[in-house]
């Protein structure tokens, strides 16, 4: 398999518009998400973790690039692959850590679990477990924006599978007709669970959004810095009411498609994984890029990367003491 | 008669042979659907079929479960027998047009003239923690639509048998499988078998009471059993097997010779399976009854995360026994 399609194009100069301080907190978020990830990952093999697990290592820059180019108040929808997003979005790592395992703390009450954490706060209308589940509702969170005049941006996230859905022609359709405030925002990381993408997928991406006049464009998803910067392009233009827009990130998961998925030789070759860690592993191209403008040194890196772990870990912990829900939790919010 | 030995395969395997021995007989079957080749079916139900019958007949999709059911419907009308995959019954709902409005219809509206051969396998079940989109049992749905066929097994046996009778039957049918018991053991014949539609199965025998239960339900139903003959009730447990078409006459008889009925099934209990068939024995066994007939569905509550949440949705072993006890006034 190859990995051409998501082979890196040069984005010099991006990022040197923001201060240290602002770039050393894109690192502490992208270090924080990998953290997290990886505690899921440990939560989960000790069993303390019921249900799925899809984790989102190897693709932590897109969410932070992007969600460091919105507002609080913007929205985003997520995905089934969606602690990054809620993260990057703004949600805590402790009311996470509780939704995940089911505890009362959690953002949804123990209601949601991994695929469903939503946060009206940080303006996350929610993770989604149905593939393009939430594409509908990314462009009504638009539509009330500009119907509202709010200014509001909404992101739709979504994975490469998702283009599968016709529902996201619909809204594409509707989104550009209206000139709709939602900016799509295309995770490709090459795999639809088991299957390459070029198996799924006919033509050109991005001949798809370009169809109904939605400008679209493709950036390296393992690049926070160009992420962060065309973000910031698209959501400016978006904000100032020229209607949709289509970005799609080249990344790549490093883990299985959830946690269960080990032996993954059929469908992917683990040196196609090892190249991808050893040569494109967003942390690592960032912190590259950091130590070389000399923003920071190495131990600064790590001082960050050693507080995150702490706060992670307490996370962790305080989910693991927090409490169930207790039984009529079941039988609440069914309704408003 | 010398001894066989009985041969155990699970749920899932009985399913695989079912479709691996009707792909061999008709060279019309094929299988549709998202990671059914290599990866056979994130259950990996479907494991080994793209091996022996290849590419061109187990047929990975992407994830466009409205656009390959209607690819279904109209490979069906045209000469072929495709079985559709849809790995989770909560993506159902994107195919409820195909479905609905087309397969369901398509016989009727053109007077007979178009037939519409295909199967939809589709899971069911709560109690894998997987929240309120991946844990929803909504055959009741496809069961009240005129024109489609529901099928629930509850064992390995009923499963292939029941399965190689869908894909012969000339009609779209639904045939649901409980994601929970595809591990789950039971006797399956080598010999060739098929088990018609609309024929209940009498899964234990039993004078005191009727337990109608479909799909896992029916290990719940038959778990309460054990607790009933421990302080004295005779339960019968009966399984429909088929939603639709439905063995009214079984179900009413054994209401009329227990005279107490309770139906258990994992759908929502509001307006839905438990409702037609407690309403099918509360008219057929009326004169015969001692008690209304009982139901026990899903809570109407969308499928909780939380483990303990979950659980409380589902019905349960003690909660069957405790109406069934109640309703025989056994204390
Ligand atoms: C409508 C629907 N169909 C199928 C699934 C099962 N499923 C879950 S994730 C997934 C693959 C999604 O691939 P992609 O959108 O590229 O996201 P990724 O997992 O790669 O992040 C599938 C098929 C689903 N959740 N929803």
């Amino acid at each position: 398999m190859t990995t051409a399609t998501n082979q890196p194009k040069s984005n010099s100069g991006a990022g040197s518009e923001l201060s240290t301080e602002r770039l050393l907190h894109m690192y502490k978020q992208m270090v924080s998400i990998r953290l997290f990830e990886e505690q899921v990952n440990d939560l989960y093999t000790r069993a303390l973790m019921p249900g799925l697990a899809h984790l989102y290592i190897g693709e932590e820059a897109v969410a932070v690039g992007i969600c460091e180019a919105l507002n609080r108040d913007d929205y985003i929808t997520s995905t089934h692959r969606g602690h990054g997003h809620c993260l990057a979005k703004g949600a805590a790592p402790d009311r996470m850590f509780a939704e995940l395992l089911g505890k009362e703390a959690g953002y949804c009450r123990g209601k949601g679990g991994s695929m469903h954490i939503a946060d009206p706060k940080s303006g996350n209308l929610g993770a989604n477990a149905i593939v393009g589940g939430s594409v509908g509702i990314a462009a009504g969170a638009a539509f009330s924006a500009k119907h509202l005049g709010t200014k509001q941006v909404a992101v739709c996230f979504f994975g490469e599978g998702a283009l599968g859905q016709g529902l996201l022609y619909e809204v594409m359709n509707l989104a550009r007709l209206w000139d709709l405030p939602v900016i799509y925002v295309c995770e490709n990381n090459m795999y639809n669970e088991y299957t390459h993408f070029s198996e799924t997928t006919a033509g050109e991406i991005l001949a798809r959004p370009a169809a109904f006049g939605i400008p679209a464009e493709s950036v390296d998803g393992q690049d926070v810095r160009a992420i962060y910067a065309t973000a910031k392009r698209i959501v400016d233009q978006v904000r100032s009411g020229k209607g949709p827009a289509f970005l799609l990130c080249n990344t790549y998961r490093y883990k299985g498609h959830h946690v269960g998925d080990v032996n993954r030789e059929y469908y992917r070759a683990k040196t196609e994984e090892q190249r991808w860690m050893a040569e494109r592993d967003p942390i690592k191209i960032f912190t590259d890029w950091i130590t070389g403008q000399k923003l920071a040194d190495q131990a600064k890196l790590d001082e960050i990367q050693s507080r995150a772990k702490v706060e992670i870990d307490a996370a962790a912990e305080f989910a693991i003491k927090a409490d169930y829900p207790g039984l009529d939790e079941v039988e609440e919010d069914i309704y408003a | 008669m010398p001894e066989v030995a009985v041969r155990e395969l699970t749920l899932g395997e009985a399913v695989r042979e079912a479709l691996a021995e009707e792909m061999r007989r008709d060279p019309r079957v094929c299988l549709i659907g998202e990671d059914v080749a290599e990866a056979g079916t994130p259950f990996k139900v479907l494991s080994g079929l793209v091996e022996e019958f290849g590419k061109s007949r187990v047929i990975d999709t992407p994830i466009s479960e409205a656009g390959f059911t209607g690819v279904a419907v109209g490979a069906a009308m045209t000469g072929l027998r495709p079985v559709v995959d849809i790995m989770f019954g909560d993506f159902v709902t994107l195919t409820m047009d195909q479905m609905v409005n087309q397969a369901a219809k398509v016989h009727y509206m053109s007077g007979g003239a178009w037939k519409v051969p295909m199967v939809m396998r589709a899971t069911l079940g709560a109690s894998r923690r997987s929240a309120a989109q991946h844990s929803q049992s909504l055959h009741a749905w496809f069961s009240h639509i005129p024109g489609l066929k529901v099928v629930l097994p509850s064992t390995p046996y009923d499963a292939k048998g029941l399965m190689k009778t869908a894909i012969r039957d000339e009609n779209p049918v639904i045939f649901f499988e409980d994601k929970m018991m595809f591990k789950f053991k039971g006797p399956v014949p080598t010999e060739e078998y098929t088990i018609p539609f609309g024929v209940a199965d009498i899964k234990r025998e039993g004078d005191d009471i009727t337990i109608v239960a479909t799909s896992s339900m029916v290990q719940v139903a038959l778990g309460a059993a054990n607790m009933l003959e421990e302080i004295g009730i005779s339960a019968e447990v009966v399984d429909p097997r088929t939603t639709w078409p439905l063995d009214e006459k079984t179900l009413i008889e054994s209401a009329k010779k227990t005279s107490r009925a309770i139906v258990v099934d994992e759908g929502y209990e509001r307006y839905g399976v438990t409702a037609e068939i407690a309403s099918v024995i509360a008219t057929g066994a009326f004169y015969d009854l001692d008690a209304p007939v009982k139901r026990i569905g899903a809570m109407h509550v969308p499928v909780p995360f939380s483990p303990h949440l979950e659980d409380a949705t589902i019905p349960s072993e003690q909660q069957v026994f405790e109406a069934a006890r109640a309703m025989c006034k056994r204390t």
